[in-house]
């Protein structure tokens, strides 16, 4: 068979497409939310996250998230990203002998994207924040 | 085993805070990466990472391949009174790590 340009025209593309999914969407993020809050709708407040707005290097971004208020307590902590193949970071639990319950660590950045915290407290209620962030040099995923 | 990097006042006052530094040495490979032939780099991350201190938990992680390469944690605890903090993380493949440390409180 010829190789012609329709079919390297072709070949190319597929070539683009052939990663297929490299980021998540807000819908996922937003079932993954809802997965753990068993439906609850969060609100925005008591959760500080703490990321810079412009990163220049998405292979480690240093990243802080947080309860400050020490009552009620802060159970759980978890960190989603929008814009990554895959939408979930971590999810802290805190135990008896915590202090602050506050994590600080470094995380990957696939792209431009919304970042978002969400925190369970020992009341039961779930709170959330989020940044939207700019990606100069995208976490390599190639 | 992976080198690892732990940060932590050796002596405190009952009560206080006290802030945990850690930066352990992992590729935490994604799983996301083609090698040169195009094959996918098999993920092997830290998933699990756990503190505890004079046995009860201070803190408990589930990780995801967002987390960087060389991990970095900084988190804190109540000190109450005299003992050893204890850390342990696997990664993908059963590479189990730990570290520890006194703290002498009063």
């Amino acid at each position: 068979m010829r190789f012609g340009r329709r079919a390297f025209v072709v070949a190319g593309g597929a070539l683009i497409l052939a990663p297929g999914r490299v980021r998540a969407t807000p819908a996922e993020v937003a079932a993954a939310i809802k997965e753990v809050t068993a439906g609850a709708e969060p609100k925005p407040g008591r959760v500080k996250l703490d990321i810079p707005v412009m990163v220049e290097n998405g292979n480690a971004v240093g990243v802080t998230v947080g309860v400050e208020q020490a009552e009620p307590r802060c159970t759980d902590l978890y960190l989603f990203a929008e814009g990554n193949p895959l939408p979930r970071v971590l999810h802290a639990r805190f135990g008896p002998a915590a202090g602050r319950t506050q994590l600080a660590t470094r995380m990957r950045l696939a792209t431009s994207q919304t970042v978002i915290a969400l925190a369970r407290l020992e009341d039961g209620t779930f709170w959330t924040d989020s940044v939207d962030l700019i990606v100069t040099l995208a976490a390599c995923l190639e | 085993m992976a080198r690892v990097l732990l940060n932590m006042k050796k002596t405190a006052q009952p009560g206080e805070i006290v802030e945990v530094k850690l930066l352990i040495s992992h590729p935490m490979e994604s799983g996301q990466r083609k090698d040169e032939t195009g094959q996918t780099v098999p993920r092997d991350i830290i998933h699990e990472f756990r503190c505890t201190y004079n046995g009860a938990e201070v803190l408990h992680l589930d990780l995801h391949p967002a987390i960087a390469a060389n991990p970095y944690l900084a988190f804190s605890l109540r000190a109450e009174k005299s003992g050893t903090v204890e850390m342990s993380w696997v990664d993908d493949e059963g590479v189990t790590g730990s570290a520890s440390a006194p703290l002498e409180v009063g």
